[in-house]
């Protein structure tokens, strides 16, 4: 049935990380630690997440869980960004964030070696941004990351700079 | 064209269904279902319930107003301006017999959402006093009450909950049926004497079932209620009379019937148009104006404020006339037997639920369905890899899909353009959904 392009858009990444979604499951951090918490929704599809993110005194993301619904791609990408961002700091995880956002903007065509080498298994959303339609679907998760940073009130060192 | 039609549908087939050649000629009319998609796959449209394709005729008659005979309507003593201020006028009349009501009755909207926010705003003034004691009758306040149903697009939903909250007017509803009806036995104890409007649909947008619509008229009647019917989904698929249904007020797109975006019509009892006070002012509704205070244009030009969209409505009225040379009992019958087809389709692969009747009375050939475990953005993307377009999402129904428990359908509609094979393509596309997620037949999710 399919030409191949359903199987470039759906990884077999994507797949099980939608199946088996990693950081699933709110709760409560330990007392050292920041903790933002942010609610995305996507209005046109009724896609959901809720993504808390724990952060230490030095920086560090110290755990993302998250709760949501919606399509594979928009599940599959917060799983990814919970085994992405865990124990980077926040310089790291901004780089990880706007990376994330150019390969969606790449309409498909991906980035360089090094780039996607970082993304790792969200390299394996590539193929999500030629149909404009769901890349807010991929973004949606780290929306809620970058806002959920916000509240815990930390600021970056570069702005500190 | 109609009478070729009509000819060879007596001989054909039963029930009026068009035949091989006269739906290869509908489809010939509109431009756009001829192309291809990625990797060349044809269009199988099956979301005309978003927004319907638009026949030559009727790109033909914006373009034609264009060139031919642009100016501004209802003003200039030039011959353009008459010319322009004819074809304005003359859509409104092809709207208006296309829905059986006369011309002073339809007011020109920019969509049907417009429409209904039309007549709750109006309402909204009348209760602060405008439009003087002739107004008096649309004023609402506490211990009103407003009914809607569960079944409503945000459209009919969202102006009623503001106007509640403006004016301290208490919001009910209808709830709905495991089929997505709408309740009807419940009509005398939800709508009461206290009611002041009740506001509903034709048709569902997502369950395609058609709401019985005198039933409702007769219950508001005994209580003295406004009736507003969304006729969005009606008017393009089967014959609306809107005085038989016996409505007051009614609003519907033109881009949903084969027209333009931009325009839709409300249909409002001319006694009732000529007490409404107007909502939006300024330009082309007035009578005298002075420094101090206005007098106000006789409707419908009362209701229409500013420049309007003449092109769009000039194609709406092509549209209207598109659709009554092929007949809407054709157009209805057609769309009939493709509600059976895409209710086998959807039924015939496992793992896939309809929301929604699963018979084929009272009801569009609108069918939205869930996919066990696989979200339907998931599903509308395996479709469209089979070129099927359908809509997925909540359709701007979040209450009713909350009422079924889900947060998205995918949903399929035919229109008068849409084929026996089209559907086939569907079911073919739907059947490799759970298979292509990894997902085996039968397994639950």
């Amino acid at each position: 049935m399919s030409t191949g392009s359903m199987e470039q858009l759906y990884q077999q990444v994507i797949l099980d990380h939608a199946k088996f979604p990693h950081g699933r499951g709110l709760g409560v951090a330990a007392a050292d630690l920041r903790t933002g918490e942010s609610h995305q929704v996507n209005p046109t599809c009724g896609d959901e997440v809720t993504l808390q993110v724990d952060l230490d005194d030095a920086g560090v993301v110290r755990d993302v869980r998250w709760e949501g619904q919606g399509c594979s791609i928009s599940q599959a990408s917060v799983s990814v960004l919970h085994d992405l961002v865990v124990d980077h700091d926040l310089t790291a995880v901004d780089d990880l964030a706007d990376t994330f956002r150019a390969l969606m903007q790449s309409r498909g065509a991906g980035l360089d070696e090094d780039a996607e080498e970082k993304l790792g298994d969200a390299a394996a959303f590539t193929g999500v941004g030629k149909y404009s339609a769901r890349v807010k679907c991929a973004l949606l998760g780290w929306v809620a990351l970058t806002d959920a940073l916000i509240k815990t009130g930390a600021t970056r060192t570069t702005e500190d700079a | 064209m109609t009478s070729t039609l009509d000819q060879r549908r007596d001989s054909a087939r039963p029930g009026g269904l068009l035949d091989d050649v006269e739906l290869a000629a509908v489809r010939a009319d509109f431009p756009l279902l001829s192309r291809t998609l990625r990797g060349g796959r044809p269009l199988v449209y099956l979301d005309s319930g978003a927004t319907s394709q638009k026949p030559e005729v009727v790109l033909d008659a914006e373009q034609d107003f264009y060139v031919q005979r642009n100016a501004a309507v209802h003003r200039g003593a030039h011959q353009l301006a008459e010319e322009a201020t004819e074809a304005f006028e003359d859509a409104r009349d092809r709207v208006a017999r296309f829905v059986g009501v006369s011309s002073g009755e339809v007011v020109w909207t920019s969509n049907a959402t417009a429409g209904i926010n039309l007549v709750a705003y109006a309402m909204s003034n009348a209760t602060l006093g405008r439009g003087g004691a002739a107004a008096r009758r649309f004023a609402i306040g506490e211990g009103d009450e407003i009914v809607v149903t569960e079944a409503e697009h945000h459209a009919n939903l969202v102006p009623w909950q503001e106007l509640a909250a403006r004016t301290g007017a208490t919001l009910r509803w209808l709830g709905v049926d495991g089929d997505g009806r709408i309740r009807a036995d419940d009509l005398d104890r939800v709508v009461t004497d206290q009611t002041k409007v009740l506001a509903f649909t034709h048709a569902s947008n997502v369950t395609g079932a058609i709401t019985p619509v005198t039933q409702f008229v007769r219950r508001a009647r005994e209580v003295g209620a406004l009736t507003v019917l969304d006729a969005c989904q009606s008017v393009p698929h089967l014959p609306v009379d809107l005085h038989a249904l016996g409505v007051d007020f009614a609003a519907f797109s033109g881009h949903k019937m084969l027209g333009p975006t931009g325009v839709g019509a409300l249909y409002g009892r001319r006694e009732l148009l000529e007490a409404m006070p107007p909502v939006t002012t300024g330009g082309s509704m007035v009578e005298v104006v002075t420094m101090e205070s206005t007098t106000y244009a006789p409707p419908p030009q009362r209701f229409e404020a500013g420049t309007q969209m003449v092109s769009q409505a000039v194609g709406m009225g092509a549209a209207a006339s598109y659709l009554a040379e092929l007949g809407m009992d054709a157009v209805a019958a057609h769309e009939a037997h493709l509600t059976r087809l895409l209710l086998d389709a959807v039924a015939s692969v496992p793992g896939v639920r309809v929301i929604g009747p699963t018979d084929t009375v009272d009801r569009l050939a609108t069918v939205a369905f869930v996919v066990d475990g696989v979200h339907a953005h998931d599903v509308g993307q395996v479709l469209d890899d089979a070129g099927v377009a359908v809509r997925v999402g909540h359709h701007c129904a979040q209450p009713l899909h909350r009422r079924f428990g889900v947060a998205a359908t995918a949903r399929a509609t035919a229109a008068v353009y849409t084929t026996e094979e089209e559907i086939a393509v569907f079911r073919e596309a739907l059947a490799g959904v759970r298979t292509f997620f990894g997902l085996t037949d039968g397994s639950d999710a």
